[in-house]
């Protein structure tokens, strides 16, 4: 007997854009109706003129996908948004059904998608964990038997019979994850469920799923967090456009290959827009550039001393008050973003003013706070309201724009600085208290 | 390698998830082990339900009594239809019970996918084990308007009114199955086609209305004439409704055999229902 739990075979998924049905009979016949006349469907929908896997009125989510999870294994699935991992997910789950292939699956499988499915604020929370555990696919039996396990874990037990509205968030969310984390399947599928929760909270989950994996189980987990699936996956897979674009044992590599990976943009201290790179409705970026301070481009290291300019050239082609340009600062170092810094950022007053047309605005990054080494500029440049993201434009999850820039050593002013640790080396004020 | 594919082959697998299920691959053993999940989703409608209203499970004995005493007004006392010598307070709150557990069965089964999108998309579990759910927890109300029903019924006897109960009483817990069923099987049909028809649900109250007034409900069967009472006698409820009158009222213009065609309507509409449903359940998350 081989230990080959799931075997996924030849998998595609294709959704259909938008002209299925309008969704009412009446707008069917209105359709209908407007064709007869030869006027132009009212309900066509306008799309990104730029989707990759487009194929008429198709769009391929997953395309031939074929890979075998042993037991035990720990995949990680990584990848930018829209490669296909949430399908991915979706058809494992049952959700939806492929397009074509089909998934062997050996064991009992569980997927959290999200924390708290069919939880009702009615109910208290001992209700809820019986009624969350049955939609998990929990008898009575079992959820009795790990009841206090449970409560225990998501510690809300003093709160246990109270309606679940009066909690708050942070206790829903504890209590939902316990729940989960007791399923114990043989297989386990989880998508970014730990985005939420406090640091506390979040680092017992991650523990809870490192025990899931080393009892035996085989877990399946969705992140956009590199330094979660670096801790728990044995294996990592990377999707990119719907197929595997790099699978194997050498997670930290291929992490690595995703960060570092240009996907269509450069990694210099010039990008250009080489004629209709980035062509849509509202902005349209032309010349990105890092320079120093009296404007030329930076082509070698320099020192953490100097100040160091990215200087936006762009095409505003609709004014939108929530259009926002921004950029996360990278360092080799980590996987996660030293900062995010967006133009308006400050008060009103300062903020750069963005008009119709052609706009070039600049922000500084001041001296005396990178420590030496390697740094990339992601640029972002989006349309947001709220908490909301509308529509983007330039983002490191999907359309790159990327510059880098090398600061080869530290100086301060002290005579005491030496070499240190840390991903940045500000030097920051200190005085008698 | 071509020999790992091979033993792979012949492995056992616990779960194959496919393109298309086969048309009569039910899977109703898989709803079977989610009774508890049955069981807690009718608690849930029901206590949430009742949580934080004033009058609580009261509210199912008033509305068929203001029902009941708007058709004694409107059907009895102004249009003076007919009743078949029955007392028309009884003679319609009869009517009335029957009706509104089929009519609520299909109105809360119709909007299964609709209204439970954000849950479906986000676990599996049989769909199914939602309107299966509905449908019982309806019988909550229906044995409270029953219960209703009889009280009444026991003081027009007592006030010396013409009924008897006859015999076909026992007959009851199979008309509420078949009302069950035919709620259920006309009700998930709707739910598949309101997942790409959403303006669908608001033809379904007025068709439910029409089905009423197409049914004895308000008028005895006795009165129907001509093309009215084949008509009448097509609506599968009609029998139903005929053999609960007879049942309890001892009055009925049909002959019981015609509850055959009611069963039989309902295990077609029931078949046709669940062969949709599972059709739908699949996919229906990239349309919804």
């Amino acid at each position: 007997m081989s230990d080959i739990v799931i075997s996924v075979e030849n998998l595609s998924k294709r959704y259909r854009l938008g002209v299925i049905g309008t969704g009412t009979f009446y707008g069917d016949l209105k359709r209908w109706w407007a064709r007869r006349r030869g006027m132009p469907d009212p309900f066509l929908k306008v799309y990104e003129a730029d989707h990759n896997n487009r194929d008429g009125d198709f769009v391929w989510a997953l395309r031939d996908v074929s890979f075998r999870v042993r037991r035990g294994e720990a995949l990680g699935i990584i990848g930018p948004n829209g490669a296909g991992k949430s399908t991915l997910l979706k058809i494992l789950s049952q959700i939806t059904a492929p397009t074509t292939g089909v998934v062997k699956i050996k064991g009992k499988i569980a997927s959290l998608l999200e924390v708290g499915t069919g939880f009702h604020p009615e109910l208290t929370g001992r209700e809820n964990v019986y009624l969350n555990g049955a939609i998990m696919g929990m008898s009575r039996a079992e959820v009795d038997r790990k009841f206090d396990e449970i409560v225990d874990f998501s510690g809300v037990e003093k709160f246990i019979d109270t309606p679940v509205k009066r909690y708050s968030s942070g206790m829903y969310v504890r209590l939902a994850f316990a729940v989960a984390a007791h399923l114990e399947p043989d297989i386990l599928v989880i998508d970014e469920v730990l985005a939420v929760g406090d640091a506390d909270f979040q680092k017992k989950c991650l523990g809870k799923m490192g025990d899931v994996a080393a009892e035996g189980r085989t877990v399946i987990f969705v992140s956009h967090r590199m330094e979660a699936i670096e801790r728990l996956c044995s294996r990592v897979m990377l999707f990119q456009q719907g197929s595997i674009a790099l699978d194997g044992m050498n997670v930290r590599e291929i992490i690595d290959e995703y960060l570092l990976d240009d996907g269509g943009g450069t990694v210099g201290s010039v990008w250009e827009n080489s004629g209709d790179e980035f062509d849509n409705e509202w902005f349209k970026p032309l010349r990105v550039e890092i320079c120093n301070d009296a404007g030329e481009v930076l082509t070698t290291p320099v020192r953490n001393s100097e100040e160091i300019f990215l200087r936006i050239e762009g095409d505003v082609r609709w004014v939108n008050k929530d259009l926002a340009i921004g950029y996360y600062l990278f360092s080799e170092k980590s996987h996660y973003p030293v900062y995010y810094s967006q133009h308006n950022d400050g008060a009103p007053v300062d903020w750069p003013k963005i008009r119709k047309g052609l706009n070039v605005i600049k922000t500084r990054i001041p001296g005396y706070l990178l420590n030496e080494g390697l740094y990339t500029v992601s640029l972002v440049v989006h349309l947001r309201t709220g908490l909301a993201t509308k529509f983007r434009i330039v983002h490191p999850d999907e359309r790159k724009i990327q510059l880098s820039f090398e600061i080869s050593s530290v100086v301060t002013d002290s005579t005491n600085w030496i070499k240190r640790r840390g991903v940045i080396a500000p030097v920051l004020e200190w005085m008698n208290a | 390698m071509q020999k790992s594919s091979s033993i792979i082959s012949q492995e056992q697998w616990d779960m194959i998830i496919r393109p298309k299920r086969s048309w009569w691959d039910l899977r109703l053993g898989e709803l079977w082990r989610y009774r508890d999940l049955i069981r807690l989703f009718m608690w849930r409608d029901f206590v949430a339900v009742y949580k934080q209203t004033i009058l609580g499970p009261l509210w199912y004995v008033i509305q068929p009594v203001l029902t009941t005493g708007v058709f004694t007004v409107i059907f009895g006392n102004i249009a003076r239809l007919p009743t078949d010598g029955l007392p028309p307070f009884v003679f319609y709150m009869a009517g009335n019970t029957v009706w509104s557990y089929f009519n609520a069965c299909l109105m809360s089964t119709s909007n299964t996918f609709v209204d439970n999108a954000a849950l479906f998309g986000k676990v599996y579990f049989p769909r199914l084990a939602v309107p299966v759910s509905v449908i019982i927890s309806n019988l909550v109300s229906f044995v409270i308007r029953l219960a209703v029903f009889l009280a009444f019924l026991l003081y027009f006897v007592l006030a010396g009114a013409s009924v008897r109960t006859t015999v076909w009483v026992l007959l009851v817990p199979f008309l509420v199955l078949i009302m069950a069923g035919l709620g259920l099987g006309f009700g998930i049909i709707i739910s598949s086609l309101t997942t790409k028809y959403r303006d669908l649900r608001h033809l379904v109250s007025f068709g439910a209305q029409l089905l009423m007034y197409a049914s004895p409900v308000i008028y005895p069967l006795s009165t129907a004439q001509g093309v009215w009472r084949w008509m009448i006698l097509a609506n599968p409820m009609t029998p139903v409704i005929e053999l609960f009158r007879l049942a309890f009222l001892g009055v009925s213009a049909l002959n019981p055999v015609y509850l055959l065609y009611s069963v039989g309507f309902m295990l077609v509409v029931l078949m046709v229902g669940l062969l949709t449903f599972h059709h739908v359940e699949s996919t229906f998350m990239d349309t919804v």
